[in-house]
């Protein structure tokens, strides 16, 4: 039986307005509500909705970045505590949306996939890891003493990833991995995702608002809206027989192509 | 005589071609879609009808729109026709709506530069314009700020804006990008339905296939700055001709199958 890692139990999260934004007084919104989500090691699990549906809240709280208004995040058992626990960042990594701006421009790509190794004081030789994570994610090494300016939309993404799996994580979350990228290249990347999160055994949490990159990469999925979850279960029910109203709103609203076939 | 003649259009920064060398042509109250990824060239193509190149860009070529050519006029002339004879819906309208002027104003300004209305005329036409691209409420919108406005409203207002003053050509540059698939739904629909309405020509450029099939009747696939291949949507998809329209062609494809079932998963 696979192992619980992480789990959100009756999981809320509150912000306070600036004021005037809606008349007197500090409005409150509420970006997450009471969410219960059980991920166990090696699920690959997609996390869909449009803006303001709590995805990115939701994102910021599994990583121990942010403090809940109430209920929990639990690593294997274990309460997060936002700040307070430097060891969970080896556990959970992430891959941001856009890596033009979550690679730091005037660092090389070998001190960007160093920086975590050093960070987690991680004991092992850095430049050995460092070129391993390079092979992985497809990239020559070459790469090493280049600066993300100089890399394609695509390649930037694969450093980032490198970054994300060189202190061995247990789980990635990986926020619109393929958004910010060219269509011929989010194929590559999504592949990629694919590919070594199955061969290292990692768990995988993908957030995207694009079904068709859940539908390829995920096991099960969960569609949020306005802090709420409407629908979870597995992708391919969920998909061809959406139970909720806005599921199945989601669904038709995607462009088709011609029928050609 | 057609509305839009573009012909050997070229346009570089330095010594690097953006555009090379392209041509197409628009009839009145027709629609062609420019696909392509990052760096084909498509947005700057349609900057150079607008006339809003920055001045580093060399360009040449022609652009004939009503007879006119368009290359070398000065910017007080092309701006004449900017937001009036062709009106543009920009990617990211949060960026391009004026942050510290009300809706109101800011859809009333292109009445009041090309058609000499009053502020007080141009605010009762913004009113009209409002309920057009379907906004409730619109006495609220035009004294509301853009921050206030979600972003499918926000598109709506930019709409509002480029049809303002009836345009003979509507560019809309990756209009719906920003927006939520829901959202984006309703505003191809809306562009779609004013088009239609108002007989307008369009020029629909995106990187998405899906997208400019539901939009346009013919497609020119710009590649690093050429145009690979231009045809009807029908024939794209039937027969694409050009090997870099099979691999988007594809892509898309593979995106679809997978998402109802018949792709598989990784």
């Amino acid at each position: 039986m696979s192992q619980l890692v992480l789990e959100a139990k009756n999981l809320s999260r509150t912000y306070k307005l600036a004021k005037g934004a809606s008349g007197s007084g500090r409005a409150l919104r509420h970006a997450l509500i009471d969410m219960n989500m059980k991920i166990n090691s090696g699920d690959r699990v997609g996390i869909v909705g449009e803006s303001g549906s709590g995805k990115t809240t939701l994102v910021r709280l599994l990583l121990g970045l942010d403090t809940p208004t109430s209920g929990s995040v639990e690593f294997k058992g274990q309460a997060l505590i936002a700040g307070k626990m430097p060891w969970l960042r080896k556990e959970v990594q992430i891959v941001f949306q856009d890596p033009r701006s979550s690679l730091d421009p005037r660092m090389k790509i070998s001190e960007i996939i160093r920086e975590p190794l050093v960070c987690l004081n991680i004991q092992e030789d850095h430049n050995a890891r460092i070129d391993e994570v390079l092979d992985s994610v497809g990239l020559d090494r070459a790469m090493r003493d280049r600066y993300p300016h100089e890399l394609s939309g695509g390649q930037r993404q694969r450093v980032a990833i490198a970054r994300a799996l060189a202190p061995r994580p247990t789980v990635l979350i990986a926020d619109e991995p393929v958004s910010a990228l060219d269509v011929l290249v989010r194929d590559q990347i999504l592949e990629l995702i694919a590919a070594l999160t199955n061969s290292l055994g990692i768990t995988l949490i993908l957030v995207s608002h694009d079904l068709s990159v859940i539908a390829r990469l995920c096991d099960r999925v969960i569609v949020m809206k306005d802090g709420v979850v409407v629908e979870s279960g597995n992708t391919r029910q969920v998909f061809d027989a959406p139970a909720h109203e806005f599921t199945r709103a989601l669904i038709t609203a995607i462009p088709r192509l011609p029928e050609s076939r | 005589m057609s509305l839009l003649e573009v012909r050997d259009l070229t346009i570089s920064f330095g010594s690097k071609k953006v555009v090379d060398c392209i041509t197409f042509t628009l009839e009145k109250g027709a629609r062609i879609g420019l696909i392509g990824e990052s760096g084909s060239g498509k947005s700057m193509t349609s900057l150079a009808i607008m006339g809003l190149l920055p001045d580093t860009a060399t360009i040449s070529g022609s652009i004939t729109f009503e007879g006119q050519e368009l290359i070398g006029l000065s910017d007080r002339e092309h701006s004449r026709l900017r937001g009036n004879r062709i009106g543009m819906v920009f990617q990211e309208p949060l960026t391009a709506l004026n942050p510290l002027m009300r809706i109101g104003k800011q859809i009333a300004g292109p009445l009041m530069i090309h058609k000499g209305s009053s502020l007080k005329e141009g605010l009762k036409k913004a009113l009209e314009l409002c309920t057009k691209v379907g906004l409730p409420d619109p006495d609220r919108i035009l004294r509301a700020y853009p921050h206030q406005l979600s972003g499918g409203q926000r598109q709506r207002i930019g709409l509002a804006i480029a049809l303002a003053c009836e345009p003979a050509l509507l560019i809309a540059d990756e209009p719906t990008t920003a927006l939520d698939v829901t959202v984006q739904r309703e505003v191809l629909n809306l562009i779609n339905a004013l088009v239609d309405k108002e007989g307008s020509s369009l020029i629909f450029v995106t990187h998405d296939l899906p997208v400019v099939s539901a939009m346009t009747e013919n497609v020119a696939v710009m590649q690093l700055g050429k145009i690979v291949e231009n045809a009807s949507v029908a024939s794209l998809f039937h027969e694409p001709a050009h090997e870099y329209s099979r691999r988007l062609i594809s892509a898309a494809r593979l995106a679809e199958d997978s998402f109802s079932g018949k792709g598989g998963q990784l």
